[in-house]
């Protein structure tokens, strides 16, 4: 949250350092994502923004570790998570992670709840399995989780099935069931994407004050910038499977560095700033089988690309106080 | 519930009412004449003629069947013409027999085809996935006195564990079941199959591996749950196809379920057994679906029944 008093620097959370992730395709290996790293602190929102396909989605899911293995395959990097490297864990270990500790909700929560069972079965689950609750205290237990994230009626709408339910609810529900058992981290991937303008909006505030009632870490996952605006403390930006800026959500607003980035902020609407028409970023993302070699992956869509951004990858490299940028020829430099 | 009960029952009529008029058209159109076939080669034309008026079948078609459907309102199927017995007695004294192997047979297939189907679907495209539908299309594609044949000389004579044949026991009914349930067993596994690597793309499956739950409990909880309806529809057309027997299995194993009588019936072109034994299976297949359609709004509450 933008001007929220920054307390002593918090413990890591998450940190991801250099992650590689490949595909195995039929035409041979392609990398989703590439020497990726962000840190995420206690209690803080972090956003990880890009257009679809730019990595964002595989990066959350090799958190997870529930990538499809093959085709998928970590080449590189550690996932750091309370100070544990998760890529080391074995699956019987990794489970109880998984929607103990970290929890996860996803995009359509229409189809991301199971229809053959009730909402109340599919929160519940999580309970008995990670607490080793029984029937009755995980079923009261799961009144509770819903009453929390704000569903009425949640004694009966319990029995209910998803499909008896509206979208906002379900994502209410899947949020429900990510939290159940109070994880340390939250994954929100696309959580408002599939929802109507004004859904957003509550899922949005319902995610903001979870995350500061119970001092969670979220790393939320958005294409959409004004979600970005409205709830991360820090943002990493993403493009054709790297970071090309990472910085303060604020610093990043007013101040963009990435040539990406300032496309970007341009090609938002704004109410009363006539023009004839919205500025975009020529060109389109470079496909994962055909990404140049060697070079800035952004430089051939870039107004500002030299003759350096042609023959050298640009590292992620410090700019001011925790803003990072990955390019030759940054704004503002 | 009672509206959904009362538009199947009527459907159910309409569909049996069709079924007969269906069988007894075409039982009078086979070449072979049912009088003759009785009365046997030398008898004289007199003979045939009275044994013909004593049948009713000097009458026009019309008829016949307008008097056929009055004493089946009445639960009167008619007597076989060879036999003089009453048709329902013969088919009553098969019926336990066929049931028993509707249920051997069946619980066979699914014993067969739905871990085959779960197993291959969670290894798609390799080896084990490659050799399971191999042994499949076997199956599917093995006639069944072969399989029959197999099953008796390997369990019944090479290791002598099983009768030769003959019904009264459990243990007559485990290789003819088996025939069946290797027979259709092949589609069933097939069937499991598709609808499972269709499931387990779900987005659902993905988040019950995102809470933690053991890949077993996902694909035997979450995913077969929703992959089951086909199979639950396939159950439901088993009962009705076997409900009419199963000829070349009860041939094989002398099994004297309905399928025997059907074929003896059919020989001596004796239509009353012939449209017995047909209309049993259609009722079979209507209360086999009707049963389908009672089950799987508990497997998924989206169905409702209309």
């Amino acid at each position: 949250m933008t001007g929220k008093e920054t307390p002593a620097p918090a413990e890591t959370v998450l940190a991801v350092r250099d992650l590689t992730v490949g595909f195995a395709t039929e035409t041979g290996a392609v990398r989703a994502v590439e020497s990726v790293g962000f840190t995420l602190r206690r209690g803080r929102i972090l956003g990880l923004v890009g257009e679809s396909g730019c990595g964002k989605s595989v990066t959350a899911m090799a958190v997870m570790r529930l990538l499809p293995t093959p085709p998928a395959f970590v080449e590189s990097g550690r996932i750091l998570f309370d100070d544990e490297d998760l890529l080391t864990f074995p699956e019987n270990r990794m489970r109880t992670v998984r929607g103990n500790r970290i929890g996860m909700i996803f995009q359509e929560p229409m189809t991301s709840l199971n229809p053959c069972f009730t909402v109340g079965f599919q929160i519940g689950e999580v309970l008995r399995f990670h607490r080793g609750m029984n029937r009755d205290a995980a079923r009261d237990r799961t009144v509770e989780v819903m009453e929390g994230v704000g569903i009425g009626a949640a004694g009966s709408r319990v029995d209910q099935y998803p499909h008896q339910l509206s979208g906002g609810l379900r994502q209410r529900v899947m949020i429900a069931m990510a939290l159940a058992c109070d994880p340390r981290l939250l994954i929100a991937d696309e959580p408002t994407t599939a929802l109507d303008v004004t859904v957003q909006a509550q899922i949005l505030n319902l995610l903001a004050q979870l995350q500061e009632r119970l001092d969670m870490s979220v790393l939320l996952i958005t294409h959409d910038l004004g979600v970005v605006a409205e709830s991360c403390d820090h943002v990493a930006v993403m493009y054709a499977g790297r970071i090309v800026e990472s910085a303060p959500v604020e610093d990043l607003f007013t101040r963009p560095a990435h040539p990406y980035t300032y496309g970007l902020m341009s090609a938002i609407p704004r109410l009363g700033r006539r023009s004839e028409y919205l500025p975009t970023i020529a060109g389109m993302v470079p496909s994962l089988d055909h990404r140049p070699v060697g070079q800035c992956y952004f430089a051939e869509r870039c107004p500002r690309a030299g003759e350096r951004c042609f023959r050298e990858i640009p590292p992620l490299t410090s700019r001011r106080e925790n803003h990072e940028c990955a390019c030759w020829n940054p704004h503002d430099a | 519930m009672i509206r959904f009960l009362a538009k199947r029952i009527g459907q159910a009529v309409a569909i049996l009412l069709g079924v007969t008029v269906v069988t007894f058209v075409l039982s009078f159109l086979m070449p072979a004449d049912p009088v003759r076939m009785l009365a046997g080669r030398s008898a004289t034309p007199e003979t045939v003629e009275s044994i013909r008026r004593e049948l009713g079948l000097d009458q026009p078609l019309p008829v016949q069947y307008v008097k056929y459907i009055t004493r089946l309102v009445q639960g009167d199927f008619g007597r076989s013409y060879r036999q003089k017995t009453e048709v329902s007695a013969l088919i009553l004294s098969r019926l336990p027999a066929t049931l028993l192997l509707l249920l051997g047979a069946i619980f066979f297939e699914l014993l067969i085809g739905m871990p085959a189907g779960i197993f291959s679907a969670t290894r798609r495209g390799r080896p084990s996935d490659n050799w399971i539908m191999a042994f499949s299309f076997a199956g599917v594609s093995m006639p069944q006195f072969v399989i029959g044949l197999l099953l008796l000389y390997l369990f019944a004579h090479m290791l002598p564990i099983f009768p030769l044949g003959g019904y009264g026991t459990l243990n007559h009914l485990v290789l003819p079941a088996l025939t069946l349930g290797i027979s259709g067993g092949g589609w069933y596994s097939r069937m499991m199959r598709s609808a499972m690597v269709d499931v387990l793309r779900k987005d659902y499956v993905r988040t019950a591996r995102a809470k933690g739950m053991t890949e077993r409990r996902v694909i035997l909880v979450h995913a077969l749950r929703n992959a089951i309806l086909p199979i639950i529809a396939m159950i439901g057309l088993d009962i009705g196809i076997f409900m009419a027997g199963a000829v070349v299995v009860e041939s094989v194993f002398g099994w004297p379920g309905i399928g025997q009588l059907a074929w003896q019936a059919i020989q001596m072109v004796d239509i009353p057994i012939i449209m017995g034994v047909t209309l049993v299976a259609a009722i079979g297949i209507v209360l086999g679906n009707l049963l389908a359609d009672l089950v799987m709004p508990f497997l998924d509450p989206r169905l409702q029944l209309e």
